[in-house]
């Protein structure tokens, strides 16, 4: 038997219908109101990745030239580009993606992706080429919109492949030839000074004072039969200012030797003990005077900065030395021991070619070695023939230097910059 | 060799001072031990000796030999923070340190007020640059010269000071460095120069 509602069960159903289509409705748009954001992009909204409008992708960047990256060890192309037309302020493209493919044996393989470039970028370096491998480049302009740092759409336009290029090391870094000149002049100017020399040439070094004060220094310290000390700095032989200042110790202890005046040497490097400890001994064999060299002058401390500093100046407190040489290179402990030499009444004579020492050193200490005199120290001491032509050679240098800087600077007075460009070097 | 490989991109060339470097590293972690054995060489026989100030190589004696032993028992990890190592480099070592170079800036000052008294030309213009270079570094220098065009301000006088006259000086000392370098490395490779090997 069938049931047939009543016209009053079908009204009443019918509207509880309506009603719950009703409440539906309502529902759904409060929580559409809810799930809107405040500001929308209506972009955003109406383009799906499925569905991206052409006008949103941009016209893709053109000629694309790829070559061995140059004055390198190998591994790297230089991938370049003209900048696609719609690479402009506010414009549609916001990267670009430069895609790469190997070429092996005729065959070429999938493209992938190896890097990115900014926007207004033209040049790419891959960095990790295999020598003697062909590739092939594609640049792609990238379009794309990005909200909560998660990418909502992407429009690309791929560029023509170019290539095959493989890369390669190179034998002679071309960008350096200034510097390769430079050297090379250098040397000629010392090489040839040094023959002059050689031949007996009489050659004008100027006085320096720091250097004809190290024999008063000396003897001050013989008179008052007080300790000399010298401190070589803090760094290691593989550093020109230690050698610089190892040199002169040499010439130090000889004069020590004479006078039989205790030189102690407290070093922060272990190698510069070790050869410190020799200079000294060979100055004392030097001047006939072997046995008064102890292994304990020369001894080391600790490589610790500070510490180091913290050492001597307590030996420089305690022991109260006639003289103290500062030769070599110093960081920050440069006043500390400078200062502690100068309160103790000590002559101080210091040497380094670190600039920002420097005016420690001229405030603390009686006589200073400005940089380059540092390292003309041992020629200006031993008055060598071959070592004052050397110095002849660097000031040579320094002459054809001046001229350049003179020429620079009225050329570029006068809006000329190609000068300048040529004393460039990069690292 | 460094010579060359800073002009020859190409391998071995190029790989050159890596390895001189690394080999550098290897000696100078064997030679560390002749600076150890010396340093204790010499505070034992401070000691044995009583020499004047023996009672500072006892320290010395005592904190190389606590430090190490503390470093060779805690084994590989010993400088993870919690370890007695550790400990003793955050609470003993770094404050030591701290206060050595905290300590700079009292002999900056009797450094500076030696080096700043107007005894003649060259010491009063030192004077005077450092006064306006000092001024110029704190607010107030552009407070008092407020009063003054943009131009002629204190900070704009300091930031000229150090800009030019000092960077050209600076500059003029480097370059005559770098030529003392180069002259000196010269003499040390053709054996021109020998007395850092205890030669003539």
């Amino acid at each position: 038997m069938k049931y047939y509602p009543s016209t009053s069960a079908r009204f009443t159903a019918g509207f509880g219908c309506f009603l719950l289509a009703l409440l539906f409705s309502l529902f759904s748009l409060s929580v559409l109101a809810q799930e809107e954001p405040a500001e929308t992009d209506t972009a955003s909204l109406s383009v799906t990745p499925d569905s991206i409008p052409l006008e949103y992708y941009p016209l893709p960047p053109t000629n694309v030239r790829v070559k061995d990256a140059p004055n390198d060890a190998g591994g790297s192309i230089d991938v370049q580009w003209d900048m696609s037309p719609d690479d402009v302020p506010e414009g549609k493209v916001k990267q670009y993606r430069i895609l790469r493919a190997e070429l092996i044996e005729g065959q070429r393989r999938e493209f992938i992706e190896i890097g990115d470039a900014t926007a207004g970028a033209t040049l790419f370096t891959d960095g990790n080429t295999e020598d003697g491998l062909d590739y092939i480049y594609k640049v792609v302009a990238v379009n794309s919109l990005t909200q909560n740092n998660e990418v909502v759409w992407e429009a690309a336009t791929e560029s023509m492949p170019a290539g095959p290029v493989r890369s390669s090391a190179q034998w002679f870094d071309r960008q350096r030839v200034n510097a390769l000149v430079g050297v090379l002049l250098l040397c000629v100017f010392i090489i040839y000074f040094i023959t002059r020399a050689r031949a007996g040439k009489e050659l004008f070094i100027r006085k320096i004072a720091g250097l004809e004060a190290v024999e008063e220094a000396v003897g001050r310290a013989t008179e008052m039969g007080k300790k000399i000390f010298y401190i070589p700095g803090i760094s290691d032989m593989d550093n020109m200012q230690t050698i610089a200042g190892i040199t002169i110790l040499g010439k130090v202890a000889e004069l020590a030797a004479q006078h039989e005046t205790w030189l102690e040497v407290p070093v922060c490097r272990s190698l510069v003990m070790v050869t410190a400890k020799e200079v000294v001994k060979e100055a004392h064999s030097k001047v006939g005077r072997p046995d008064t060299f102890h292994e304990d002058q020369v001894h080391y401390l600790t490589d610790d900065q500070f510490g180091y500093a913290a050492a001597i100046d307590g030996m420089v407190v305690r022991e109260k030395p006639a003289t103290i040489f500062f030769m070599g290179e110093f960081f920050a402990e440069s006043l500390i021991l400078a200062e502690t030499g100068n309160a103790s009444g000590a002559i101080q004579i210091a040497g380094t070619a670190a600039p920002a020492q420097l005016p420690f050193f001229i405030a603390s200490c009686d006589f200073t070695l400005i940089g380059e005199e540092l390292f003309v120290a041992s020629a200006y001491l031993s008055r060598e023939p071959k070592l004052l032509g050397s110095l002849k050679g660097q000031d040579m240098g320094k002459a054809v230097i001046l001229v350049a800087i003179l020429i620079g600077i009225i050329l570029e007075t006068f809006d000329i910059w190609s000068f300048s460009t040529l004393f460039s070097v990069i690292d | 060799m460094f010579v060359i490989q800073y002009f020859i991109p190409h391998y071995p060339f190029n790989r050159m001072s890596h390895w001189f470097s690394d080999w550098f590293a290897i000696i100078l972690a064997c030679a560390i031990v002749l600076g150890a054995l010396n340093l204790m060489k010499i505070s034992i026989q401070k000691v044995i000796k009583k020499k004047p100030g023996w009672g500072y190589a006892v320290v010395i004696i005592a904190s190389f030999l606590l430090i190490t032993i503390i470093g060779l028992s805690e084994g590989e990890g010993f400088r993870e923070p919690g370890t007695w190592f550790d400990w003793l480099y955050v609470y003993v070592y770094t404050p030591c340190s701290s206060t050595m170079f905290a300590i700079l800036g009292f002999f900056v000052a009797s450094a500076s007020y030696r080096a700043f008294r107007a005894r003649n030309f060259e010491a009063t213009l030192l004077l005077l640059a450092a006064f306006f270079v000092m001024i110029g570094r704190v607010p107030v220098g552009d407070i008092i010269s407020g009063f003054m065009p943009e131009g002629a301000r204190l900070s704009n006088l300091a930031s000229w000071i150090m800009t030019f006259p000092q960077t050209a000086g600076q500059r003029a000392i480097m370059i005559g460095i770098a030529l003392g370098i180069v002259s000196t490395s010269l003499r040390v490779i053709l054996g021109i120069e020998r007395a850092h090997l205890a030669g003539e």
